[in-house]
């Protein structure tokens, strides 16, 4: 009985071959795209772990020489054997590159060979003496050590054990020392010790930490969103099987087959296709990421079985997760339809229930549940606080609008019937009504892929507005010089006088607003920053008043936590307070900052010296050479900032191109399901044309229809989509970031990549409806006839 | 359980269904018993409940009171997957709509009970498809075939389970005379040779004329 019956169920499949290659296509597809956006978000957080190493020098307190110059190897073991925690590192330069070496062993921080550092493979690392770098620097490098090509290299860097660097240096001094994060509490002090060093703490101007992380929840989001737009397609799939398989049921059960037996043997049916669909996926995700991601190896890697350990890890969490969707997926979607056989009577009609949903019931029901989905997601904005309130308005709000999407088309296609002038078209648009029930799950996917996709697209963008903003305004100075007392200072600002170099020097002390620890920074107003810095809100001359001593420049995170903002009085120092003449975004850094004129911060703080410089140049190369070279900075007090922010903007950009892939394919899905649903429907509707046909319209025009009909859907579809999109981009952009970080994206809007979008989903469902119609158009006429033969 | 115990009997059984709240009585107290071998017309208006009875003979439905054996079980007690069990083993249905299975192929939809039954006898397979002229169809799926041929397929299916009961719905309903004539002509024949009781329902005088008892549902009673 087992095997009559899985022969009966399969036959299906093998009759209708391309409903089981669009099932398993589509499950496919869902799978891989929520695969792929796994792989390529651990991809993105190694990529920024990669950036972050390399800008993270100033995540560590260090210890550097008082007036430039190096560490010996004395100093070193003194300080060792004194209990510090120290790690050597050796930063030199050689044919234009940067060498760093480092001491993998006691290093707190990685350098960027994060691969290396996390296997704990150090034997590679150590033995045969090798390099590390990005091959683009490899290829300056003109050295008899060997070197290893690691893409995770920052550009311009190569780095290594010490001891080869110190080799290939010539060299057997020390640069600084890292401070471990942890030290004994009883250590004796560094002046006693090692009089010619001090201490340079941890700084954190440079830490794109927090925003990289920002844009890491909102690659997890889209992740989420593409789950969604992947079940709703198993979801459509599974029911326009389970629809035309209701007969059979029926029949099987007249034949004696008894119910829960056939419940099962269901089950486990569309198990298998699940496993099936999901191995698929699995691979074609593997794909995907392999094609977007430049960096092919490493995902070969874990095809592979590597020898990396860390790449194993990340294998299990692909599979684990794809199958998991596919399941989940299959199960929450077939689990409705398997209730719906286990409930349906013997004698039931075989009638399909397609048609059966336009009764105003199911309408009814829809549009209460939309709205009260609505509503849920208004309360929680309202009422809610805290990340999981910010992920339940986005996953309401989404749900809610796609079931509110039938509700809102039906009185819009209402409409056009009764504006229809000739019948033909009143027909054509009846039609289109009673079309809708079939078509209202694809065309709920294809809203869901539609908002998604300009919801995203708005966030990234805007995103990467802010992010360019947020660099050039950070970043502004090409250098960032650090210098070792106050005549060193002096020496270096005469010097770059003479060399006509804009310095912007930098004064800094910790202060207290409202009992909030901020940072009071003291700056030489300039061209620099009039044009760099962004402000959230400003009076009109805020850089005057700031340069005349009149008012003060707070950051977001200062203004938000204190509760001040523009206009309001700040007090800087015992008796002096000033307004606040703007608001800066600052993302990025968790700190209060406060920003005064260089002047009045002299007045305020005479004792505090002045050490820290940004130096304007298009060469920072040669200057960097003068600096070292002429007056005696330490390698490690010269911050090249546009190396940084090129490396940052290259890794950004890699984001931005997987994300735009990404927004395209989930599209491509979307299509799908359409051009499914309409297959399917395509056949159920041969005897509803067949009277038109009879009535004079020919198959080449019922055909054209029904093209039409697609583009009238999918329009539709990106005007509701537009208002949904924009709607979850704003809920990313504003409350969920704002919930996880305490600061609000700006939204920016693309009209154009809009207008793109709308064209692309149109496109999609043109090419989803140009089968089904071109088949609909060559019916045989005998087949239309047959609808009237009584042998029907 | 001999084989003189009717093969299938209805006793005092009734049945209503419920049209918005009223209940609707459409059998009223049938009573019924038929021989192996017994071959019976049931004849009626329509709406007066022959498919009804029949779906309640072929354990398709229940009834409300009353009792009905087919081939020696009791149907009343009987769990619905026992109720299935003897709709595989015992009892086969011919339905108007002939409800074949559209993916399987016409050898495959008639050895299909067969195989539920867990009884294909390869031989009568044969000799069914060359008697109902289906030899040349074997392969073909069932949409490709005229109705008198689908009618053909789920009989030869019928027959091919060596059910003890075989119950027929208006099994020419849908057929033009000359094709209904020669399909109960083949019916009846295969029904004679392997000794099972036929239960059918029709319209026609002339079909019902060639059973060898007449029953008349109306009021919901037999006569
Ligand atoms: N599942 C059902 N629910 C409600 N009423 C039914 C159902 N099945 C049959 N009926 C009613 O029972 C009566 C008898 O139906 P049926 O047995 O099909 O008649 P016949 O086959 O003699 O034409 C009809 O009035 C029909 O409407
Ligand atoms: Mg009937």
């Amino acid at each position: 009985m087992i095997r009559a019956c899985l022969v009966a169920l399969l036959s299906h499949w093998r009759r209708n071959p391309l409903q089981l290659f669009a099932f398993l296509a589509g499950l496919a597809l869902a799978t891989a795209l929520w695969a792929g956006v796994q792989a390529i978000n651990a991809e993105a957080r190694a990529s920024y772990d990669a950036a972050a190493a390399t800008l993270g020098e100033g995540q560590f307190d260090q210890i550097v020489p008082k007036a430039g110059g190096s560490i010996t190897q004395q100093d070193f073991v003194a300080l060792r054997k004194a209990g510090w925690l120290v790690s050597p590192v050796i930063d030199g330069r050689h044919d234009g590159v940067r060498l760093l070496g480092f001491d993998p062993l006691s290093s707190p921080a990685s350098f960027g060979v994060g691969q290396v550092a996390q296997t704990g493979n150090l034997a590679a690392f150590l033995d045969p003496g090798q390099l590390y770098s990005n091959a683009e620097t490899a290829e300056r490098l003109q050295t008899d050590i060997q070197i290893v090509i690691d893409p995770a290299i920052a550009p311009g860097i190569a780095v290594g054990d010490i001891g080869v660097v110190q080799h290939v240096l010539g060299r057997n001094d020390l640069t600084r020392l890292l401070l471990h994060p942890v030290q004994p509490m009883i250590r004796p002090a560094l002046v006693d010790l090692v009089p010619g060093l001090r201490l340079q703490p941890a700084n954190q101007t440079s830490d794109v930490g927090e925003l990289t992380d920002s844009f890491h929840l909102n690659l997890t989001a889209f992740g989420l969103l593409s789950f969604a737009v992947g079940l709703f397609i198993v979801y459509s799939a599974i029911g326009l099987a389970f629809e035309q398989r209701r007969g059979l049921v029926r029949t099987l059960r007249a034949l004696g087959v008894p119910l829960g037996f056939l419940v099962i043997l269901m089950l486990i049916e569309i198990l298998l296709l699940a496993l099936l669909g999901a191995g698929l996926g699995i691979v074609l995700g593997y794909l995907i990421a392999a094609v977007l991601l430049p960096d092919v190896a490493i995902t070969l890697r874990g095809l592979y079985g590597a020898e990396v350990a860390g790449t194993l890890e990340f294998r299990a969490s692909w599979w684990a997760s794809g199958l998991a969707i596919a399941v989940l997926g299959t199960l929450a979607a077939a689990g409705g339809r398997l209730w719906q056989i286990w409930q349906m009577p013997l004698l039931a009609s075989a009638r399909p229930r397609a048609w059966a949903m336009t009764s105003g019931r199911v309408q009814r029901v829809q549009s209460i549940a939309a709205i009260g989905l609505l509503m849920c997601a208004a309360a929680f904005l309202w009422g809610g606080s805290g990340l999981l309130a910010g992920f339940a308005v986005l996953g309401l709000f989404l749900i809610g609008a796609a079931l509110a999407l039938p509700v809102v088309v039906r009185p819009v296609l209402r409409y056009a019937e009764h504006a229809a002038k000739t019948p033909q078209y009143r027909w054509f648009w009846a039609d289109t009504q009673q079309q809708l029930p079939g078509l209202s799950l694809a065309l709920m996917a294809l809203l869901l892929a539609l908002s998604a996709n300009i919801g995203v697209a708005t966030m990234v963008s805007s995103f990467r507005l802010t992010f360019v903003d947020f660099l050039d305004q950070r970043l502004a100075p090409e250098l960032y010089v650090e210098a070792t007392d106050t005549a060193h200072a002096a020496s270096i600002e005469e010097t770059m006088a003479k060399l006509d170099v804009p310095v912007l020097p930098l004064l800094t002390i910790d202060i207290e607003v409202r009992t909030q620890p901020a940072q009071l920074f003291g700056v030489r107003v300039g061209p620099t920053y009039r044009d760099n810095w962004a402000f959230l809100d400003a009076e009109t001359d805020a850089w005057d008043q700031v340069e005349a001593g009149a008012a003060v420049i707070a950051n977001e995170q200062l203004a938000r936590r204190a509760g001040l903002w523009v206009g309001d009085e700040i007090s800087i120092a015992p008796g002096v307070s000033l307004p606040i003449g703007a608001v800066v975004a600052d993302y990025g850094n968790p700190k209060g900052q406060v920003v005064i004129g260089e002047t009045l911060f002299r007045q305020l703080h005479p004792d505090v010296t002045l050490q820290r410089f940004g130096l304007r140049t298009s060469e920072p190369q040669q200057l960097r050479d003068v600096l070292t070279n002429d007056l005696g900075v330490a390698n490690s007090a010269i911050r090249d900032q546009s190396a940084i922010k090129a490396f940052s903007l290259q890794v950004f950009d890699r984001t931005f191109t997987v994300t735009a892939a990404l927004n395209v394919l989930t599209l491509a899905v979307a299509g799908f399901a359409m051009l499914m649903s309409l297959l399917t429907l395509a056949d159920l509707r041969v005897p509803q044309l067949a009277p038109v046909w009879a009535l004079g319209l020919t198959r080449r025009k019922i055909g054209q229809l029904e093209l039409l009909r697609a583009v009238v859907f999918a329009a539709l579809a990106c005007l509701f989509a537009l208002p949904v999109g924009l709607g979850l981009a704003w809920v990313l952009l504003a409350v969920i970031n704002v919930e996880a970080f305490g600061w609000r994206l700006p939204m920016f809007l693309f009209p154009a990549d809009y207008v793109r979008l709308g064209i692309y989903a149109i496109l999609a469902a043109v090419a989803a409806a140009a089968w089904p119609a071109w088949r609909l158009a060559r019916t045989p006429p005998n087949a239309l006839l047959k609808v009237f033969a009584h042998e029907r | 359980m001999t084989d003189l115990a009717p093969v299938l009997q209805f006793k005092g059984v009734t049945k209503s269904f419920v049209n918005g709240s009223a209940a609707v009585p459409v059998l009223r107290g049938v009573d019924l018993s038929m021989d192996a071998g017994e071959t019976v017309a049931l004849t009626g208006e329509s709406g007066s409940g022959k498919s009804t009875l029949l779906h309640i003979a072929g354990g398709l439905d229940t009834a409300d009171e009353g009792t009905v054996h087919v081939a020696g079980h009791d149907l009343g007690p009987l769990s619905d997957s026992a109720r299935a069990e003897v709709r595989r083993k015992d009892v086969a249905v011919v339905f108007q709509q002939f409800n074949l299975i559209p993916s399987l192929t016409v050898s495959d939809n008639i050895a299909f009970q067969a195989r539920l039954a867990g009884r294909v006898d390869q031989d009568l397979i044969k000799r069914l498809s060359q008697r109902l002229g289906l030899t040349d169809h074997l392969g073909k799926y069932p949409e490709t075939l005229s109705g008198g041929q689908q009618q053909r397929v789920a009989i030869a299916r019928a027959i091919a389970a060596r059910p003890k009961l075989l119950l027929a719905d208006e099994p020419t309903g849908n057929l033009d005379e000359v094709t209904a004539a020669e399909v109960l002509d083949q019916l009846l024949q295969l029904v004679e040779e392997t000794g099972a009781g036929l239960l059918l329902v029709t319209h026609s005088r002339a079909i019902a004329a060639r059973m060898k008892r007449q029953l008349n549902l109306r009021q919901g009673r037999l006569a």
